[in-house]
Protein backbone atom coordinates (compact mmCIF):
# COMPACT_ATOMS: atom_id res chain seq x y z
CA UNK A 1 0.00 0.00 0.00
CA UNK A 2 1.28 3.65 -1.30
CA UNK A 3 2.19 5.17 2.04
CA UNK A 4 1.75 8.63 2.70
CA UNK A 5 5.42 9.27 3.51
CA UNK A 6 5.98 9.76 -0.63
CA UNK A 7 3.43 12.76 -0.65
CA UNK A 8 5.19 14.15 2.40
CA UNK A 9 8.56 13.83 0.28
CA UNK A 10 6.71 15.57 -3.09
CA UNK A 11 5.65 18.52 -0.85
CA UNK A 12 9.23 19.08 0.60
CA UNK A 13 10.48 19.02 -2.92
CA UNK A 14 7.92 21.52 -3.85
CA UNK A 15 7.99 23.83 -0.95
CA UNK A 16 9.16 27.36 -2.44
CA UNK A 17 8.09 26.49 -5.79
CA UNK A 18 5.38 28.73 -7.30
CA UNK A 19 2.38 26.96 -8.88
CA UNK A 20 0.38 27.86 -11.79
CA UNK A 21 -2.27 30.67 -11.04
CA UNK A 22 -5.33 30.88 -13.56
CA UNK A 23 -5.55 34.59 -13.32
CA UNK A 24 -1.88 34.19 -14.67
CA UNK A 25 -1.75 36.35 -18.27
CA UNK A 26 0.85 34.18 -19.22
CA UNK A 27 -0.47 30.94 -18.81
CA UNK A 28 -2.03 28.63 -21.46
CA UNK A 29 -5.14 27.28 -21.62
CA UNK A 30 -5.96 24.10 -22.76
CA UNK A 31 -9.64 23.27 -21.87
CA UNK A 32 -11.61 19.94 -22.50
CA UNK A 33 -14.98 19.76 -22.64
CA UNK A 34 -16.19 17.00 -20.00
CA UNK A 35 -19.86 16.98 -20.23
CA UNK A 36 -21.80 13.80 -20.77
CA UNK A 37 -21.81 14.56 -24.59
CA UNK A 38 -17.50 15.05 -24.18
CA UNK A 39 -17.34 11.92 -22.16
CA UNK A 40 -19.19 9.24 -24.15
CA UNK A 41 -17.41 10.71 -27.33
CA UNK A 42 -14.22 9.84 -25.29
CA UNK A 43 -12.35 12.55 -23.57
CA UNK A 44 -11.04 11.04 -20.56
CA UNK A 45 -8.51 9.82 -22.31
CA UNK A 46 -8.05 12.86 -24.31
CA UNK A 47 -7.49 14.79 -20.95
CA UNK A 48 -4.90 12.20 -19.64
CA UNK A 49 -3.31 12.52 -23.06
CA UNK A 50 -3.12 16.28 -22.63
CA UNK A 51 -1.92 16.48 -18.80
CA UNK A 52 0.87 13.82 -19.26
CA UNK A 53 1.76 15.28 -22.13
CA UNK A 54 2.36 18.40 -20.85
CA UNK A 55 4.10 17.05 -18.30
CA UNK A 56 6.35 14.39 -19.91
CA UNK A 57 7.49 17.38 -22.48
CA UNK A 58 8.41 19.91 -19.26
CA UNK A 59 5.88 22.17 -20.79
CA UNK A 60 6.03 25.46 -18.26
CA UNK A 61 2.49 27.94 -18.37
CA UNK A 62 0.24 25.54 -19.48
CA UNK A 63 -2.64 24.51 -17.65
CA UNK A 64 -4.86 21.67 -18.63
CA UNK A 65 -8.60 22.78 -17.47
CA UNK A 66 -12.20 21.04 -18.05
CA UNK A 67 -15.20 22.57 -18.67
CA UNK A 68 -19.44 21.13 -20.12
CA UNK A 69 -21.35 21.26 -22.61
CA UNK A 70 -20.68 24.14 -25.10
CA UNK A 71 -23.64 22.81 -27.31
CA UNK A 72 -21.53 21.47 -30.68
CA UNK A 73 -22.09 17.74 -29.19
CA UNK A 74 -21.73 16.19 -32.27
CA UNK A 75 -17.59 17.63 -32.56
CA UNK A 76 -16.99 16.16 -29.45
CA UNK A 77 -14.37 15.70 -27.85
CA UNK A 78 -13.34 19.55 -28.18
CA UNK A 79 -10.47 21.19 -27.19
CA UNK A 80 -9.78 24.59 -26.92
CA UNK A 81 -6.40 25.82 -26.83
CA UNK A 82 -6.58 29.70 -25.17
CA UNK A 83 -3.08 31.44 -25.44
CA UNK A 84 -2.92 35.15 -24.07
CA UNK A 85 -2.91 37.50 -26.65
CA UNK A 86 -4.09 34.70 -29.92
CA UNK A 87 -7.38 34.04 -30.91
CA UNK A 88 -9.08 31.29 -28.89
CA UNK A 89 -8.60 27.28 -31.66
CA UNK A 90 -10.98 25.02 -31.17
CA UNK A 91 -10.05 21.23 -31.95
CA UNK A 92 -13.14 19.04 -32.46
CA UNK A 93 -13.28 15.20 -32.40
CA UNK A 94 -9.79 14.57 -30.82
CA UNK A 95 -8.40 11.76 -30.03
CA UNK A 96 -5.41 10.81 -27.98
CA UNK A 97 -2.76 10.66 -30.60
CA UNK A 98 -4.37 13.84 -31.76
CA UNK A 99 -3.79 15.19 -28.43
CA UNK A 100 0.43 14.11 -28.91
CA UNK A 101 0.22 16.31 -32.19
CA UNK A 102 -1.64 19.47 -30.78
CA UNK A 103 1.06 18.95 -27.96
CA UNK A 104 3.64 18.84 -30.61
CA UNK A 105 3.03 21.80 -33.00
CA UNK A 106 1.00 23.85 -31.27
CA UNK A 107 2.22 24.00 -27.49
CA UNK A 108 5.41 23.42 -28.09
CA UNK A 109 6.07 24.99 -31.56
CA UNK A 110 3.21 27.43 -31.82
CA UNK A 111 1.76 26.39 -35.12
CA UNK A 112 -1.76 25.87 -35.03
CA UNK A 113 -2.69 22.51 -36.45
CA UNK A 114 -5.94 23.28 -38.82
CA UNK A 115 -6.84 20.06 -39.92
CA UNK A 116 -8.30 19.11 -36.94
CA UNK A 117 -9.67 22.73 -35.95
CA UNK A 118 -13.48 23.06 -36.79
CA UNK A 119 -14.31 24.82 -40.13
CA UNK B 1 -23.96 5.70 -24.62
CA UNK B 2 -21.07 5.36 -22.39
CA UNK B 3 -18.66 2.05 -22.73
CA UNK B 4 -17.82 1.54 -19.04
CA UNK B 5 -19.42 2.56 -15.94
CA UNK B 6 -16.68 4.87 -14.60
CA UNK B 7 -17.58 7.08 -17.45
CA UNK B 8 -20.36 7.19 -16.20
CA UNK B 9 -19.40 8.24 -12.56
CA UNK B 10 -17.30 10.68 -13.84
CA UNK B 11 -20.03 12.31 -15.48
CA UNK B 12 -22.79 11.76 -12.83
CA UNK B 13 -19.58 13.44 -10.14
CA UNK B 14 -19.86 16.50 -12.70
CA UNK B 15 -23.26 17.33 -11.94
CA UNK B 16 -21.97 17.49 -7.65
CA UNK B 17 -19.48 19.67 -9.23
CA UNK B 18 -21.91 22.03 -10.95
CA UNK B 19 -24.59 21.74 -7.52
CA UNK B 20 -21.54 23.62 -5.77
CA UNK B 21 -20.40 20.30 -3.23
CA UNK B 22 -16.97 20.85 -1.04
CA UNK B 23 -17.03 16.99 -0.50
CA UNK B 24 -18.42 14.37 -2.90
CA UNK B 25 -18.08 10.53 -1.61
CA UNK B 26 -18.14 7.76 -4.10
CA UNK B 27 -17.98 4.30 -3.37
CA UNK B 28 -17.74 1.17 -5.45
CA UNK B 29 -19.08 -1.75 -3.47
CA UNK B 30 -18.64 -5.23 -5.09
CA UNK B 31 -19.88 -8.64 -3.51
CA UNK B 32 -19.21 -11.40 -5.77
CA UNK B 33 -21.27 -13.76 -3.42
CA UNK B 34 -24.32 -11.59 -3.90
CA UNK B 35 -23.36 -10.92 -7.51
CA UNK B 36 -24.24 -7.35 -6.92
CA UNK B 37 -22.04 -3.89 -7.72
CA UNK B 38 -23.22 -0.72 -5.75
CA UNK B 39 -21.69 2.54 -6.94
CA UNK B 40 -23.36 5.48 -4.83
CA UNK B 41 -21.99 9.12 -5.48
CA UNK B 42 -22.80 11.41 -2.67
CA UNK B 43 -22.52 15.03 -2.53
CA UNK B 44 -23.13 18.08 -0.11
CA UNK B 45 -23.98 20.18 -2.91
CA UNK B 46 -27.27 22.43 -3.41
CA UNK B 47 -30.03 19.55 -3.76
CA UNK B 48 -32.63 19.36 -5.54
CA UNK B 49 -36.41 19.92 -5.17
CA UNK B 50 -38.81 16.74 -5.34
CA UNK B 51 -40.04 18.37 -8.33
CA UNK B 52 -36.63 18.41 -9.94
CA UNK B 53 -35.80 14.87 -8.73
CA UNK B 54 -39.09 13.71 -9.91
CA UNK B 55 -37.79 14.94 -13.74
CA UNK B 56 -34.16 14.02 -13.64
CA UNK B 57 -34.41 10.83 -15.03
CA UNK B 58 -36.27 12.10 -18.14
CA UNK B 59 -33.92 12.60 -21.02
CA UNK B 60 -35.72 15.57 -22.51
CA UNK B 61 -35.29 18.06 -19.23
CA UNK B 62 -32.19 19.30 -18.29
CA UNK B 63 -31.08 23.10 -16.66
CA UNK B 64 -28.40 23.89 -18.57
CA UNK B 65 -29.18 25.99 -21.72
CA UNK B 66 -26.51 24.61 -24.05
CA UNK B 67 -28.90 21.50 -24.78
CA UNK B 68 -32.15 20.81 -24.74
CA UNK B 69 -31.65 17.09 -23.30
CA UNK B 70 -30.09 15.93 -20.24
CA UNK B 71 -28.48 12.22 -20.79
CA UNK B 72 -26.03 11.68 -18.33
CA UNK B 73 -28.64 10.65 -15.56
CA UNK B 74 -30.95 8.28 -17.20
CA UNK B 75 -27.82 6.67 -19.12
CA UNK B 76 -26.78 5.61 -15.40
CA UNK B 77 -30.16 4.82 -14.75
CA UNK B 78 -31.21 2.54 -17.45
CA UNK B 79 -27.43 0.82 -17.69
CA UNK B 80 -27.98 -0.56 -13.62
CA UNK B 81 -31.68 -1.11 -14.52
CA UNK B 82 -31.17 -3.33 -17.81
CA UNK B 83 -28.86 -5.23 -15.92
CA UNK B 84 -31.85 -6.39 -13.12
CA UNK B 85 -30.09 -3.88 -10.82
CA UNK B 86 -31.68 -0.83 -9.27
CA UNK B 87 -31.29 3.43 -9.28
CA UNK B 88 -32.43 5.97 -7.00
CA UNK B 89 -32.27 9.60 -6.49
CA UNK B 90 -32.50 10.95 -3.15
CA UNK B 91 -31.85 14.42 -2.31
CA UNK B 92 -32.66 17.69 -0.32
CA UNK B 93 -32.08 21.43 -0.94
CA UNK B 94 -29.41 22.99 1.29
CA UNK B 95 -28.11 19.65 2.13
CA UNK B 96 -26.89 17.50 -1.03
CA UNK B 97 -28.33 14.55 -3.23
CA UNK B 98 -26.81 11.00 -3.07
CA UNK B 99 -27.24 8.81 -6.09
CA UNK B 100 -27.13 5.45 -5.75
CA UNK B 101 -27.03 2.75 -8.56
CA UNK B 102 -27.03 -1.15 -8.39
CA UNK B 103 -25.74 -3.45 -10.91
CA UNK B 104 -25.89 -7.28 -11.19
CA UNK B 105 -22.78 -7.88 -11.86
CA UNK B 106 -22.58 -11.31 -14.20
CA UNK B 107 -25.68 -10.27 -16.15
CA UNK B 108 -24.92 -10.09 -19.83
CA UNK B 109 -25.67 -6.19 -19.93
CA UNK B 110 -23.56 -4.97 -17.63
CA UNK B 111 -21.23 -2.89 -19.23
CA UNK B 112 -17.73 -3.24 -17.21
CA UNK B 113 -16.23 -0.91 -14.16
CA UNK B 114 -14.04 0.23 -17.00
CA UNK B 115 -10.65 2.46 -15.14
CA UNK B 116 -11.92 4.12 -11.93
CA UNK B 117 -8.66 4.88 -11.39
CA UNK B 118 -8.18 7.42 -14.31
CA UNK B 119 -11.73 8.45 -13.53
CA UNK B 120 -10.71 9.66 -9.52
CA UNK B 121 -7.91 11.26 -10.76
CA UNK B 122 -9.17 13.32 -13.40
CA UNK B 123 -11.85 14.41 -10.87
CA UNK B 124 -9.24 14.94 -8.10
CA UNK B 125 -6.98 17.00 -10.54
CA UNK B 126 -9.96 18.98 -11.79
CA UNK B 127 -11.43 19.74 -9.04
CA UNK B 128 -8.66 21.01 -6.52
CA UNK B 129 -11.35 22.83 -4.12
CA UNK B 130 -13.90 19.98 -3.51
CA UNK B 131 -12.75 16.83 -1.36
CA UNK B 132 -13.21 13.51 -2.26
CA UNK B 133 -13.80 10.64 -0.57
CA UNK B 134 -13.41 7.16 -2.70
CA UNK B 135 -14.11 3.87 -1.22
CA UNK B 136 -13.48 0.71 -3.33
CA UNK B 137 -14.68 -2.31 -1.74
CA UNK B 138 -14.61 -6.16 -3.14
CA UNK B 139 -15.23 -8.63 -0.84
CA UNK B 140 -13.91 -8.06 2.18
CA UNK B 141 -10.93 -6.08 1.54
CA UNK B 142 -10.91 -2.63 1.03
CA UNK B 143 -9.45 0.86 0.12
CA UNK B 144 -10.06 4.34 0.59
CA UNK B 145 -8.85 7.49 -0.50
CA UNK B 146 -9.77 10.89 1.43
CA UNK B 147 -8.11 14.26 0.04
CA UNK B 148 -8.52 15.65 3.06
CA UNK B 149 -5.27 13.52 4.30
CA UNK B 150 -3.53 14.99 1.09
CA UNK B 151 -4.33 18.07 1.16
CA UNK B 152 -3.09 18.29 5.37
CA UNK B 153 0.05 16.78 4.15
CA UNK B 154 0.76 18.83 0.92
CA UNK B 155 0.06 21.97 2.55
CA UNK B 156 -0.50 24.31 -0.24
CA UNK B 157 0.75 22.59 -3.57
CA UNK B 158 -2.24 21.98 -5.32
CA UNK B 159 -3.65 18.10 -6.47
CA UNK B 160 -3.30 19.33 -10.29
CA UNK B 161 0.64 19.80 -10.06
CA UNK B 162 2.66 16.78 -11.94
CA UNK B 163 3.94 14.68 -9.18
CA UNK B 164 1.42 14.98 -7.02
CA UNK B 165 -1.36 13.65 -9.70
CA UNK B 166 1.07 11.00 -10.77
CA UNK B 167 1.21 9.60 -6.73
CA UNK B 168 -2.67 10.01 -6.98
CA UNK B 169 -2.64 7.63 -9.85
CA UNK B 170 0.03 5.24 -8.31
CA UNK B 171 -1.85 5.33 -5.46
CA UNK B 172 -5.21 4.61 -6.57
CA UNK B 173 -3.91 2.07 -8.84
CA UNK B 174 -1.74 -0.09 -6.35
CA UNK B 175 -4.29 -0.27 -3.62
CA UNK B 176 -7.23 -1.21 -6.12
CA UNK B 177 -5.11 -4.03 -7.47
CA UNK B 178 -4.09 -5.19 -3.60
CA UNK B 179 -8.05 -4.66 -2.77
CA UNK B 180 -9.45 -6.85 -6.18
CA UNK B 181 -6.20 -8.96 -6.02
CA UNK B 182 -6.42 -8.65 -10.36
CA UNK B 183 -10.23 -9.46 -10.72
CA UNK B 184 -12.11 -7.41 -13.24
CA UNK B 185 -15.44 -5.97 -12.52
Amino acid sequence: MKSLEELKAIRERMQGQVGLREEDDTVTRVVVGMATCGIAAGARPVLTAFAEGVQEKGIKNVMVTQTGCIGLCKYEPIVEVIQPGKEKVTYIKVTPEKAKEIIDQHLIRGQVVSEYTIK
Amino acid sequence: MMTELSLNVLDVAQNSVKAGATLIEISVLADTAKDRLVIIIKDNGCGMTAEQVSRVTDPFYTTRTTRKVGLGVPFYKFAAESTGGSFSIHSEVGVGTTVTAEFVISHIDRMPLGDMTETMRSLITLNGNIDFLYRYKVDDREFTLDTREFREVLGGIPFDNPEVSEYIKEYLKENKEETDCGVVL
